[in-house]
C-alpha cells in the first residue's frame, strides 16, 4: 500500500514537473521576442536582454543579462555576429550548456539568406559582418521563415505543447499573410521613393518596399563619418530629390536633424523594433507604424 | 424610338414581337429598375463580376507570394554561388581525386573542404606609449613595498606596451581553447611570453564549468580582465603592489553559476604558485588557493551593478619580495554603471572602487645575504576609486585616485603611505582604436613625486573577442 502510493506521488511528480516548470526562452532583441510570442503565448517564459532604445551593437555582457542566459532553456537571438560583441561573453560566463549550442540555440538571420554580404572583409570599412546585413527584422517575407523555422524548435523544446505551437504558427501565418497585402497596398506609393539612412540597417525594408537608399549618415558601419562627407551628403540628399531622413528609435536624432535643416527634408523616425514607438507593441504593429511613418512624410 | 432597333423586312407580327424583345433587353441594360427579372439578372451578374474580381486578387496575391518566394530562393541560390570556393574548384583534377569517394552534397555545399576553414579565431593588440617623467623611474622606490611582478612605472619616452596576439576557438563539442601570446621589451630586449594558454569546459550541467591550464585568477574585478581594456594606462597601486600587476599563474578553477534573477557567481581555484605573490611552487606545486563569489544585476535599464569577495591563500617559498610563509590576501569589488537608457558605449559614468588588506605571517629572507633574516608579520592595505565619464561615442574622461598603506614594522616598515592622482581623456575612433592622454602624479615616497604625463595608442585587429563586463 505504501509502495503503491509512493509510486503514485512519483508519478503524480513526474507529470506534474513540466506543468511546474514552463520552458525558459531568452531572446537578444524585442523582435524575436515578439515572434516567440507569436508562436508560443504564454506556454514558455520569455525574457528579452535589450530593448528598442538600446544599440544592439553595443551592448554589454553585463551581470543581469549573464543570469537570463544562466537560466534559459532556449536563446532566440539575431545571429550573423551582430552580438559578437556580447552574446558569446554571455555563453561562456553562464555555463550554460543547453543553449551554447544544438535545439536551445536559434539565430533568427541564419535561417534565411542575408543581402549585402561583403566580398572584401576589411575594417577600414567599418564594423562590418562577414555573414551579411543581420537587421533581417523588417522584410516580413523572412520573418516568416523565421517563424516556419523557429516552431519545430519550439515543439523539440516543449513536446508537450507541440500541437499548440503547430495551431499558433498556422494562425499567425494566415494573419501575416494578410497583413502583408495590406501593407504591401498601402506602401504601394513609397515605392521607388529616395532616402538617407542613419545606419546602414534598412537595406530589408528598401528591397521590400522598393525604396531607394541613396546615402547614410554613417556609411562606414561604427565609426563617425568625416566632416567632408556630410558636406558631400547635403549636395547629394539636395540633388537626388530625397524623400525622408530615416533614423531608427534607439539612434541619436543630432545627426540626421543636422541634415534635414540643411536641406529641408523631413527626418522620419522610425520605430526599428518592437517597442520603437507607442503603436509598435508586437510585430503588426511594429510594420503597421513604420509604413505610416513612412507614408507621413509626404504630408 | 430607340435607334437601335431593327427595322429589316420581315412579317408585321413577328417583327413586332421581336422589335419589342430587342427593346426590352436593351432597355433593361441601360434602366437597372426597368422590371424585377431584369434587376434580378443584373444581380447575378455583379455577383459573378465580383466573385472573379475576388478569384483574380486571389491569384494576384499568390503570384505575389510566390514572386517574392523566387525572390527569395533567388537569393539563397546567390549566397550558395557566392560561398567559398567549391572543392572541384579548389583542387587540381587529378586521378587520385576522382578515385575518392563523392563526399555528400550536403557537406560540399556552401563549405570549403580548405584545411584553413579550421583556423582559430585570431585578435592582436598592439599599443605604444610616449611618457614623461619627472622622476626617473631607475629611481623610483615605493615606500611600503619593493616593486615585484610588473610593478613600477613605464619607461621614459618611446616605449612599446605588451603586444598580444590571442588564438582561441572551440576545440570540440566540450573544450574551447585559447592561448595568449604576449611580446614585452625588458632591458632592450625583446621577450615573447605565453601569458595564458588553457581550456575551458562548455559542456558541464547545471551552470558548472571548469579552467585548466594558465590563466588569470578570477580574484577582484581588475584581475581577470586583460589591460588593453582597462580605462588607464597602468593598472592600480593595489594591483601593482599585491599582485606585481596582475596575478596568473597556472592552475585550475572551478566556477558555478547559480540559476537566480541576480546573478551569482562562485568559484575557487589552485595554482602552482611559482608567480608573485607567491614563489617557489609551495605546496608540492599548488602554493595557491583562490576562492570568489562575485553578485550583480540591473536597477532598472540606466543602472548595473557588480561586486565581489575574494580570498587567495598562498603558501610561499622565497617570493621576489624574499617572503617565506602564509600568506592571506582579501579583496573586495564594487563596480556601479549607469548609463543614459542602457546605451553603456554613447555616455554614461561607470564608478569603481577595490580594497585589499594582506597578512603575512612568516619570515623574509635577503636575496643577498641569508644571515640577515628576520621575521615578516604584518597587515598592509591598499585601495583605488575611479570615475569614468563617456560623454559620447568618441570621448571619455576619468579621473582615479590610489592610496597604499604600509606596515610600521617588518623588513619593509614605512611610517610614509604612498598615494597617486590620474586623470586620463580618451579617444576612440571606433571599437577598435583609441589614443589616451594621461596625467599622473604619484607620491611613492616621502621624498619623492613623480609628475608623469603620457600619450598612448592602443588598437585591436582581427577578431572580434567579446568583452566582460
Amino acid at each position: 500500500m505504501k509502495k503503491q502510493l509512493a509510486c503514485v506521488l512519483l508519478l503524480g511528480l513526474v507529470a506534474a514537473a513540466p506543468a511546474f516548470a514552463k520552458p525558459k526562452v531568452f531572446a537578444c532583441e524585442p523582435e524575436w521576442g515578439a515572434l516567440v510570442t507569436e508562436l508560443a503565448g504564454d506556454k514558455v517564459d520569455l525574457s528579452v536582454g535589450t530593448n528598442a532604445l538600446q544599440d544592439v551593437h553595443q551592448i554589454e555582457a553585463k551581470p543581469s543579462l549573464i543570469a537570463k542566459v544562466r537560466q534559459a532553456d532556449m536563446i532566440v537571438c539575431t545571429g550573423s555576429e551582430l552580438e559578437v560583441g556580447w552574446l558569446p561573453q554571455l555563453l561562456k560566463q553562464s555555463g550554460n550548456s543547453r543553449v551554447a549550442s544544438g535545439n536551445g540555440y536559434f539565430m533568427a538571420s541564419e535561417q534565411v539568406p542575408t543581402l549585402e554580404r561583403p566580398t572584401a572583409l576589411d575594417r577600414a570599412n567599418g564594423d562590418i559582418h562577414p555573414r551579411g546585413n543581420p537587421h533581417v527584422q523588417l522584410d516580413p517575407y523572412r520573418v516568416l521563415k523565421i517563424a516556419k523555422a523557429l516552431e519545430p524548435r519550439l515543439a523539440t523544446l516543449d513536446p508537450a505543447n507541440a500541437a499548440t505551437y503547430q495551431q499558433r504558427l498556422n494562425d499567425f501565418t494566415t494573419r501575416w499573410q494578410a497583413a502583408i497585402k495590406r501593407w504591401e497596398a498601402k506602401a504601394a506609393p513609397l515605392k521607388g521613393k529616395k532616402i538617407v539612412v542613419h545606419h546602414i540597417s534598412w537595406v530589408y525594408l528598401n528591397t521590400w518596399l522598393g525604396l531607394q537608399q541613396i546615402g547614410a549618415l554613417e556609411p562606414k558601419p561604427g565609426v563617425p563619418p568625416t566632416s567632408g562627407h556630410l558636406s558631400s551628403l547635403i549636395a547629394t540628399t539636395k540633388a537626388a530629390g530625397t524623400y525622408a531622413i530615416i533614423s531608427a528609435a534607439y539612434q541619436d536624432t543630432k545627426p540626421a536633424n543636422w541634415l534635414s535643416e540643411r536641406t529641408g527634408v523631413p527626418v522620419v523616425v522610425l520605430p526599428y523594433t518592437v517597442g520603437g514607438d507607442a503603436q509598435s507593441k508586437d510585430l503588426f504593429g511594429l510594420y503597421d507604424s513604420t509604413i505610416d511613418k513612412l507614408l507621413g512624410a509626404a504630408k | 424610338m430607340n435607334p437601335h432597333c431593327p427595322s429589316v423586312r420581315a412579317p408585321v407580327a413577328a417583327r413586332f414581337k421581336r422589335t419589342l424583345l430587342a427593346c426590352a433587353v436593351l432597355a433593361t441594360l441601360s434602366t437597372p429598375a426597368f422590371a424585377q427579372d431584369a434587376a434580378k439578372a443584373e444581380a447575378a451578374k455583379v455577383e459573378a463580376l465580383e466573385a472573379r474580381i475576388k478569384a483574380l486578387e486571389e491569384s494576384a496575391a499568390a503570384t505575389q507570394q510566390a514572386l517574392q518566394e523566387a525572390r527569395t530562393e533567388i537569393e539563397e541560390l546567390k549566397t550558395a554561388q557566392a560561398a567559398p570556393p567549391q572543392p572541384e574548384a579548389a583542387q587540381p583534377e587529378t586521378a587520385v581525386a576522382q578515385e575518392e569517394p563523392a563526399p555528400p552534397p550536403e557537406e560540399t555545399a556552401g563549405a570549403s573542404s580548405n584545411a584553413n576553414a579550421f583556423n582559430p579565431a585570431m585578435g592582436v593588440i598592439l599599443n605604444g606609449m610616449y611618457a614623461a617623467h619627472s622622476l626617473n623611474p631607475d629611481n623610483y622606490v615605493r615606500a611600503g613595498f619593493p616593486l615585484a611582478g610588473e610593478a613600477g612605472p613605464s619607461p621614459r619616452g618611446f616605449s612599446l606596451g605588451e603586444s598580444e596576439v590571442a588564438l582561441s576557438s572551440n576545440i570540440d563539442d566540450k573544450f574551447y581553447g585559447q592561448a595568449t601570446l604576449s611580446v614585452g621589451t625588458e632591458n632592450g630586449e625583446d621577450h615573447v611570453g605565453l601569458e595564458e594558454a588553457y581550456i575551458d569546459t562548455t559542456a558541464m550541467p547545471d551552470g558548472f564549468s571548469i579552467r585548466a591550464g594558465r590563466f588569470f585568477s578570477n580574484i577582484g574585478y581588475l584581475n581577470s580582465h586583460h589591460a588593453h581594456t582597462d580605462a588607464f594606462s597602468d593598472r592600480p597601486l593595489a594591483y601593482q603592489a599585491f599582485l606585481g600587476n596582475q596575478y596568473g599563474d597556472d592552475g585550475v578553477q572551478v566556477r558555478w553559476v547559480a540559476p537566480t534573477d541576480v546573478f551569482l557567481e562562485f568559484g575557487g581555484e589552485m595554482f602552482r604558485g611559482d608567480r608573485f605573490p607567491s614563489g617557489g611552487a609551495g605546496h608540492a606545486g599548488a602554493g595557491v588557493k583562490t576562492l570568489f563569489a562575485h553578485a550583480g544585476g540591473d536597477v532598472g535599464v540606466e543602472n548595473e551593478w557588480l561586486a565581489g569577495v575574494s580570498m587567495l591563500r598562498s603558501q610561499t617559498d622565497g617570493g621576489e619580495d624574499g617572503f617565506r610563509g602564509d600568506e592571506k590576501l582579501y579583496l573586495a569589488d564594487f563596480t556601479w554603471k549607469w548609463a543614459p537608457g542602457g546605451n553603456t558605449k554613447d555616455g554614461g559614468v561607470t564608478l569603481r572602487s577595490e580594497y585589499f588588506w594582506e597578512d603575512r605571517d612568516g619570515a623574509y629572507i635577503d636575496p643577498n645575504d641569508a644571515t640577515l633574516d628576520q621575521p615578516w608579520s604584518g597587515q598592509r592595505t591598499g585601495a583605488y576609486a575611479e570615475a569614468i565619464w563617456r560623454i559620447n561615442r568618441t570621448w571619455e574622461t576619468g579621473y582615479r585616485y590610489d592610496h597604499l598603506w604600509a606596515d610600521d614594522n617588518g623588513p619593509y616598515a614605512s611610517a610614509f603611505n604612498p598615494f597617486r592622482h590620474s586623470l586620463m581623456l580618451a579617444w576612440h575612433n571606433s571599437e577598435f582604436s583609441m589614443v589616451r592622454l594621461q596625467f599622473g602624479r604619484d607620491k611613492p615616497n616621502a621624498n619623492d613625486t613623480d609628475n608623469v604625463i603620457s600619450l598612448q595608442y592602443q588598437v585591436a585587429f582581427g577578431a572580434h573577442g567579446a568583452h566582460k563586463f
